[in-house]
């Protein structure tokens, strides 16, 4: 019975964690091509589960159909932040960005609660929800959705950072931005793919998880703190550790919960967020040389 | 090749340059020397785009590119190198040189996405093309350790490696034999006019006298933010004005 309960939460805690691992690789992403935390990385999370919604709903789109098209106009709302609030920045510090970045998701969480409304919503999971018995435990088949979403485009991710020619050109900006500017590359275009990249993930993250968590206007404040979180636990890393990170934030979260308390579900993730800033803030699995331009 | 008018710098009070102009020619080797303060580092910083000079233009090849950002200057084919070597240090050395290719990978992001496998096979070429840059400048045996790892001679030699990957016509050196023993410097005066054999033009700025009188073909000398000279090798040696500046003045 106990051997079975932890089954289950690790199940579902496994499934909330790679949730946070892409949003979390979306904030390291963004953070490694500019040095900047982009705060309104959860607003495309929001804006992801939303749009699907209006794309079922008012437009009447099959769900394979809606899907790429609620990332796209998410996709394009990355882009324009990223011009008309990053770029147009003349002498950029970090401090500024940060905060422009933080006055941007009040924005864009303002828009939606006019377009959408302040009512929570529910997206239909992907393939029913008939459950799937798992040893003693069961998982919903949206699960599966999120886990096998999550790996695809954690390896596409990989590819393109390691085995293309932009990814490495990305990888490059974040190492040594000047030194990048001085062998062609166009570090201001590494940025706006850096929010192309991000905003989709954070889309696709927002998208799958909708299902199981329902969306509102205001999922992004959280989920974004959670998705940061697995980010800080991974060092800032936008590979293996920023996944394992959110893995262990969605695990713990979710056995906390369940043995402990539900109302603990958040400060958990807080807690754990303050002991890696107060140990180890290179991220667990980080050396502690901070090299990052 | 790269013509230089004019150039002004000043930094609050200071005047770093004061109206320094010369040109230099297509295939020449060309020092630019000059004591401690005398400007050069802020001259090259000036034209390879990293400052914004108060006044004064440069063109190259017959182009104004006066305030260009480093990258444009990077695709009109002029690269620097740096005198504290600026390597992507967490990334193996022919990533490092693969990175420097980049300008002419035609793979944006989108083509990335669409057309993955056609990206990859462009990814292996570009990474024949950069083991040809790590074999000449002799540190393909290395192509596999991080960049941050490498001793410095052997970082210089991976900085210029990368710069010859971007496929430059004209290449800036700041002070390359800086932090080089004998031995590597000697190495590098080969290298040297070697990239000068593949039609590249050079411009270096060194303090290293025997290297710039060794392999210069000219010699521009700054003082003060003013151009004090200009010549050959041995005309520079034998200037009374210059040797003045480097060692005191007697009256």
């Amino acid at each position: 019975m106990q051997f079975d309960q932890i089954l289950q939460y690790t199940l579902s805690g496994i499934s909330t964690g790679a949730i946070y691992a892409l949003i979390g690789i979306g904030f390291s992403i963004i953070y490694n091509a500019t040095g900047i935390i982009n705060f309104a990385q959860g607003e495309f999370v929001m804006l992801g589960g939303l749009l699907t919604l209006s794309c079922l709903e008012l437009l009447n789109l099959p769900l394979w159909a809606a899907v790429p098209c609620a990332v796209a106009v998410s996709t394009v709302v990355g882009v324009l932040f990223e011009r008309l609030a990053i770029r147009p920045l003349r002498q950029p510090t970090p401090i500024n960005l940060v905060i422009i970045t933080i006055g941007g998701s009040i924005l864009i969480r303002g828009l939606a609660m006019l377009v959408w409304g302040k009512d929570t919503h529910t997206i239909p999971p992907f393939s029913g929800d008939t459950p799937i018995a798992i040893g003693g435990a069961t998982i919903l088949p949206q699960h599966l959705w999120i886990l096998a979403i999550t790996l695809i485009i954690i390896v596409i991710n990989k590819i393109y950072f390691y085995h293309t020619i932009s990814g490495k050109a990305m990888r490059a900006c974040s190492y040594n931005r000047r030194a990048a500017g001085l062998v062609g590359i166009d570090v201001r275009r590494m940025v706006l793919f850096s929010f192309i990249i991000s905003s989709a993930m954070g889309a696709v993250a927002g998208i799958i998880v909708a299902p199981l968590t329902m969306t509102a206007y205001d999922v992004g404040v959280m989920l974004g703190l959670k998705g940061f979180c697995a980010a800080i636990i991974g060092g800032m890393s936008s590979g293996i550790s920023t996944v394992i990170g959110g893995l262990i934030l969605g695990v713990l979260e979710s056995l906390g919960a369940g043995l402990i308390s539900s109302g603990y579900k958040d400060a958990i993730a807080f807690i754990i967020l303050l002991l890696i800033m107060f140990i180890r803030p290179q991220g667990l699995f980080g050396k502690a040389d901070s090299e990052r331009v | 090749m790269l013509e230089i008018s004019g150039i002004t710098q000043i930094f609050g009070g200071v005047t770093a340059l004061d109206t320094v102009s010369f040109s230099i020619a297509k295939g020449d080797i060309t020092g630019v020397i000059g004591p401690n303060g005398a400007g050069k580092t802020t001259l090259f910083n000036i034209i390879t785009g990293i400052y914004r000079q108060t006044a004064g233009t440069v063109q190259l090849e017959g182009k104004d590119v006066t305030g260009f950002p480093p990258e444009r200057l990077a695709r009109l084919a002029m690269v620097r190198t740096f005198q504290n070597i600026e390597l992507f240090g967490t990334m193996t050395v022919l990533e490092n040189v693969m990175v420097g290719m980049h300008t002419k990978s035609s793979s944006g992001l989108l083509a990335c996405a669409l057309k993955m496998p056609w990206s990859i096979s462009e990814e292996r070429r570009i990474r024949e093309g950069a083991m040809k840059w790590l074999e000449f400048t002799g540190i393909c045996d290395l192509a596999d350790h991080t960049a941050g790892s490498l001793p410095f001679g052997k970082g210089r030699l991976l900085e210029i490696a990368r710069a010859l990957a971007v496929g430059p016509r004209i290449i800036l050196m700041d002070e390359p034999a800086a932090g080089l023993n004998s031995q590597e410097t000697l190495a590098l005066s080969l290298l040297i006019k070697r990239i000068r054999d593949l039609g590249i033009t050079i411009v270096l700025v060194e303090h290293d006298m025997e290297l710039v009188m060794d392999i210069c073909d000219r010699i521009v000398v700054l003082n003060l933010g003013r151009k004090l000279k200009e010549g050959t090798p041995r005309e520079i040696q034998e200037s009374p004005e210059v040797i003045a500046a480097y060692l005191g003045d007697d009256d």
